[in-house]
């Protein structure tokens, strides 16, 4: 039989459904799949065989009784990543200290999938918290790129990206706080979107930074994450910064003559090989038809030292909850006072975590609160207003995902300033809360390069059909041989 | 040296007309529940829970806002107050927050009390209780754990922080007696119930560095707290000893204020807007579904006793002090519409018998008394079958027997002697026990309400008083 685990999510389904193959037969072998290659990738912090297998039964118990209720997502294996949580299955975000924790509910993305016969293989590695550009910073290790297993596969959501790319399974979810399904999606050459602020709920996301972060799909395809995105999208009773109305997305790319502005600022700043195939990217939109240009955007400027300090503050207090008293890991209180016992607990923080609670309780301290964190929520509405006003002109802007290629595992993890750089291109739809993908759009010394395409608020389906396109006229490798 | 004194208070009301907690859907009624059983992943902090908002508790804490003459902003918005703490299952608690313009449900408000004294209300927020510290041994100090039952964290309070305008403790000790009322007959807060109603109170004299007092836990004692540190502050001054800025513990067995043991004066709460609970527009939307679920308030009932039932303004306001009472009052005039006579009854001897210490259920559980018993009482006064001081007495029966007041006076023979042959008998015995007193009262008045006396004294009081009083006047006359 052919690799079933190099399949797309639409031939998952089909197959599964016209009783091509079962879904036993398919997670079985993802699950051996993962068991040969995750070694050399270290993608998984968690493979869960046991549910896997069982749900993958009742998928094809429903397809042999001919049950009518079998759903859009039925047999395709999903990873997901471990700061989103789990019932029954450890959700550690590769930290010390939630090494222990096994979240009683499931998160709102995680109950729609289960609901729509997606089967999830396993928990995804991650920065600690979500709290990196590479996924270095993990407990578990570095999760390696598969196109080259010496360097870093992005991050936060790097095992996210990596297990896609390397076909341990067919999608996966993520969190993009600044850009950490993006980056990791463009290092891996595979597909991840950033959907619109309250599109996706985010019960069961582990906060890192609440104002800036979504929940959103990896795939190999624009047809992978269109999937997944009908599943999990909506508003949610969970969560009250879910917006009322999101539209559903479909594969049929309508809308011609999209005005597209080519962000000047960020493909000038990359690495050249980039900025080579970003106006090479520009020159498959205008053979179909496209309106490009040049643009410029002034806010760009602030935006890193806007996402950082918004993002730290927030982390701040949202980590402040890690007490080690209702869950968390073995350490026994006996003999510690209060005090005593509480450092000793929060010593378990890794070092970047560590940094930026610290950073983050500073800005909002007495005397700087208006100093950094107010003035960063200033230069948030003055990004928004220029967005709005360049979202008159143009239906998407591109640019870039990451202004450098992947690099070696370990250059960057002593420069904390150099680490933070690299987030320019994504921050931006984080702080506005705009829709952003991250698509393959070639390769420089076999690393990939990802393309970048933005819309406003919502507008996620011209995001799904400029890329849609793309892909189609391009037909770049998604996955290497390993 | 006169010196000034300023006081400020934070008022802690939960808001116990809630089924449910202020962020999510765990019972709001914690009370008598085994410890951590009332719990779920949004109050007890889970990685990955979000908060919810409960609608109801921004009615009610609008409702309490207009009470106080607040304003109420078109937009509220929610604040996180980081601190560590291990009572609080997040570090941080969900709160509200003026500094950076104004969001809470309410600002800027005003109260009248004790007639034309008037309150300046800083502002009303909502905000969430944290969980209880449970120690084994009463004394703090001798414990070597400490017990977390998170069971009351998350449930909705209203925090009430008025303007230091204070000056005298019972000033303070009536304000919150009306508090109490409002939010009681807003239906928003059972205050009987043990830790439902809390008080911070910062004092400073002199224009001198403020002292918060916390612990307090029931406004009664409060006026206490307050006198003792007053004191204790102007005690130091006279003898020039520095006054810190610190937070002090209100000691309730020793009557003592006692230094806190952390400095929770210098603490940097680190607020900023909470960002999982987007801004909440209100506007006159809000504004007008307020008004039109508004219960009637302490003032407007009482102008209402004062005008329909021609109360008097003491009376009306005793009996509006406490809703129950007040209740208990409009059922028996509903009865029986007596309002004066019942009012009085109430007012004058009803209370004396209850004792408000009581935490749990009805001020009147423990007293076999219901409204019927009042109006039946007023009756019998009324038509003159028994004097006051008999009411009173039959009172003191019924509250321990629950039997109806006709009854009992029937039974016991306790109604008015009107028949005039009877109280001719008695004045009669009375005439030759006490001649030199008739001898007097023939030239003297006053003696002839002596021999009224005597007279009553020996019909234990239920003699009818008038008809006594004409037959000793015209058995004066006869004998002249």
């Amino acid at each position: 039989m052919a690799n079933l685990f190099s399949l797309t999510s639409e031939q998952i389904t089909l197959g599964i459904k016209n009783g091509d193959f079962s879904a036993e037969e398919y997670i079985c072998q993802i699950l051996d799949r993962i068991e040969k290659i995750d070694v050399k990738i270290n993608a998984f912090i968690t493979v869960d065989k046991k549910g896997a297998l069982e749900k993958a039964r009742l998928i094809d118990r429903k397809i042999r009784n001919r049950e009518q209720n079998i759903g859009p997502l039925a047999g395709v294996a999903v990873g997901i990543k471990d700061n989103i949580c789990t019932n029954g299955l450890k959700t550690t975000c590769a930290s010390k200290m939630l090494n222990d924790f096994v979240s009683p509910y499931d998160a709102t993305s995680v109950k729609r999938l289960q609901e729509s016969d997606a089967i999830v293989v396993g928990k995804l590695n991650l920065d600690e918290f979500a709290m990196g550009s590479t996924t270095e910073f993990s407990k578990n290790g570095p999760t390696h790129n598969p196109w080259n297993i010496d360097y870093v596969a992005g991050g936060s959501s790097g095992g996210s990206a990596a297990s896609v790319a390397a076909l341990e399974c067919a999608i996966s979810l993520g969190s993009d706080t600044g850009g950490s399904i993006r980056c990791p999606a463009s290092f891996c050459s595979v597909v991840g979107l950033k959907p619109t602020y309250g599109s996706v709920s985010r019960y069961g996301l582990i906060s890192y930074a609440n104002s800036l972060e979504q929940i959103g799909p990896i795939g190999k395809t624009v047809s992978d994450v269109v999937m997944v995105m009908n599943v999990i999208s909506g508003k949610d009773g969970e969560d009250h910064t879910t917006l009322e109305r999101v539209p559903k997305y479909t594969l049929n790319p309508s809308k011609k003559n999209i005005r597209v502005g080519l962000v000047k600022e960020l493909v000038e700043g990359a690495d050249p090989a980039i900025s080579k195939c970003i106006y090479y990217a520009m020159d498959v939109f205008s053979r179909l038809d496209f309106k490009c240009e040049e643009t410029s955007m002034n806010s760009i400027r602030y935006s890193l030292a806007s996402y950082y300090t918004i993002a730290m503050a927030e982390a701040s207090s949202n980590l402040a909850r890690y007490d080690n008293i209702r869950y968390g890991f073995d350490l026994n209180p006996d003999g510690y006072e209060w005090n005593m016992y509480f450092s000793k607990v929060r010593s378990n923080f890794g070092q970047e975590v560590k940094r930026r609670i610290i950073i983050g309780s500073y800005v909002l301290s007495a005397g700087y609160y208006g100093k950094y964190y107010l003035k960063a929520q200033k230069l948030r509405s003055l990004l928004k207003q220029e967005l709005k006003s360049l979202f008159k002109k143009f239906d998407i802007l591109i640019a870039p995902t990451m202004p450098l290629l992947p690099f070696k595992i370990g250059d960057k993890i002593d420069d904390p300033l150099k680490m933070y750089l690299i987030d320019i291109d994504t921050v931006i739809a984080n702080l506005s809360g705009i829709p952003a993908i991250s698509i393959p759009a070639g390769f420089n010394n076999n690393l990939p390069i990802g393309l970048q395409i933005m819309a406003n608020e919502l507008q996620e389906q011209t995001i799904l059909d400029a890329a849609l396109l793309f892909e189609r006229a391009t037909n770049i490798q998604r996955s290497p041989e390993l | 040296m006169v010196l000034t004194v300023n006081i400020g208070l934070e008022i802690h009301c939960q808001i116990t007309a809630l089924q449910s907690k202020l962020f999510c859907s765990c019972y709001s009624d914690y009370r008598d529940k085994n410890p951590n059983n009332n719990v779920c992943p949004i109050c007890s902090g889970l990685p990955g829970s979000l908060p919810l908002l409960n609608q109801r508790a921004v009615e009610l804490a609008g409702m309490v806002s207009l009470a106080l003459g607040c304003k109420v902003p078109d937009n509220i918005m929610f604040y996180r107050k980081n601190y560590f703490y291990p009572d609080l299952p997040k570090n941080f608690q969900v709160t509200q927050y003026n500094s950076y313009g104004i969001t809470s449900i309410g600002a800027e408000g005003k109260l009248e009390y004790d007639e034309s004294k008037k309150a300046m209300i800083r502002r009303v927020q909502l905000e969430e209780d944290p969980g209880r510290l449970v120690y084994e041994n009463s004394d703090i100090d001798t414990n070597f754990y400490t017990l977390i039952d998170y069971n009351r964290a998350g449930v909705a309070l209203i925090e009430i922080v008025t303007e230091p305008d204070f000056t005298d403790p019972k000033d303070v000790r009536i304000f919150l007696n009306k508090i109490s009322s409002i939010v009681q007959h807003l239906g928003v807060c059972d205050t009987k119930l043990e830790g439902s109603v809390r008080c911070d109170a910062n004092v400073s004299i002199g224009s001198k560095k403020k002292v918060e007092i916390k612990n307090v836990n029931s406004f009664r004692e409060v006026e206490k707290a307050l006198a003792y540190e007053i004191t204790r502050q102007k005690t130091m001054s006279i003898h020039d000893i520095e006054i810190k800025a610190e937070t002090r513990h209100w000691d309730d067995l020793r009557k003592i204020t006692k230094q806190a043991r952390t400095k929770e004066a210098e603490q940097d709460y680190r607020y900023f807007p909470e960002p999982d609970i987007p801004t909440i527009a209100l506007g006159n939307e809000f504004l007008s579904l307020l008004k039109t679920i508004m219960p009637e308030l302490p003032d407007e009932r009482k102008n209402r006793f004062i005008t329909d039932y021609q109360l008097s303004e003491h009376i009306a306001q005793v009996l509006i002090d406490n809703k129950e009472v007040s209740d208990f009052f409009e059922l028996a005039v509903n009865i029986y519409p007596s309002p004066k006579e019942i009012a009085n009854s109430i007012v004058t001897d009803l209370l004396a018998f209850i004792d408000d210490s009581n935490q749990k259920g009805s001020i009147f559980s423990g007293l076999k008394i219901e409204a019927k018993h009042i109006a039946d009482l007023a009756k019998l006064v009324d038509e003159n079958t028994i004097n006051r001081s008999t009411a009173k007495m039959i009172l003191r029966q019924i509250i321990k027997t629950g039997e109806l007041p006709s009854q009992l006076a029937r039974k016991t023979n306790a109604s008015k002697i009107d028949d005039a042959g009877v109280i001719s008998e008695a004045i009669e015995s009375i005439f030759l026990r006490e001649k030199s007193a008739v001898i007097d009262a023939k030239n003297n008045a006053n003696a002839a309400n002596f021999l009224l006396g005597k007279v009553m004294q020996l019909t234990k009081g239920r003699a009818d008083p008038k008809i006594a009083f004409n037959l000793i006047t015209r058995k004066l006359t006869e004998s002249n």
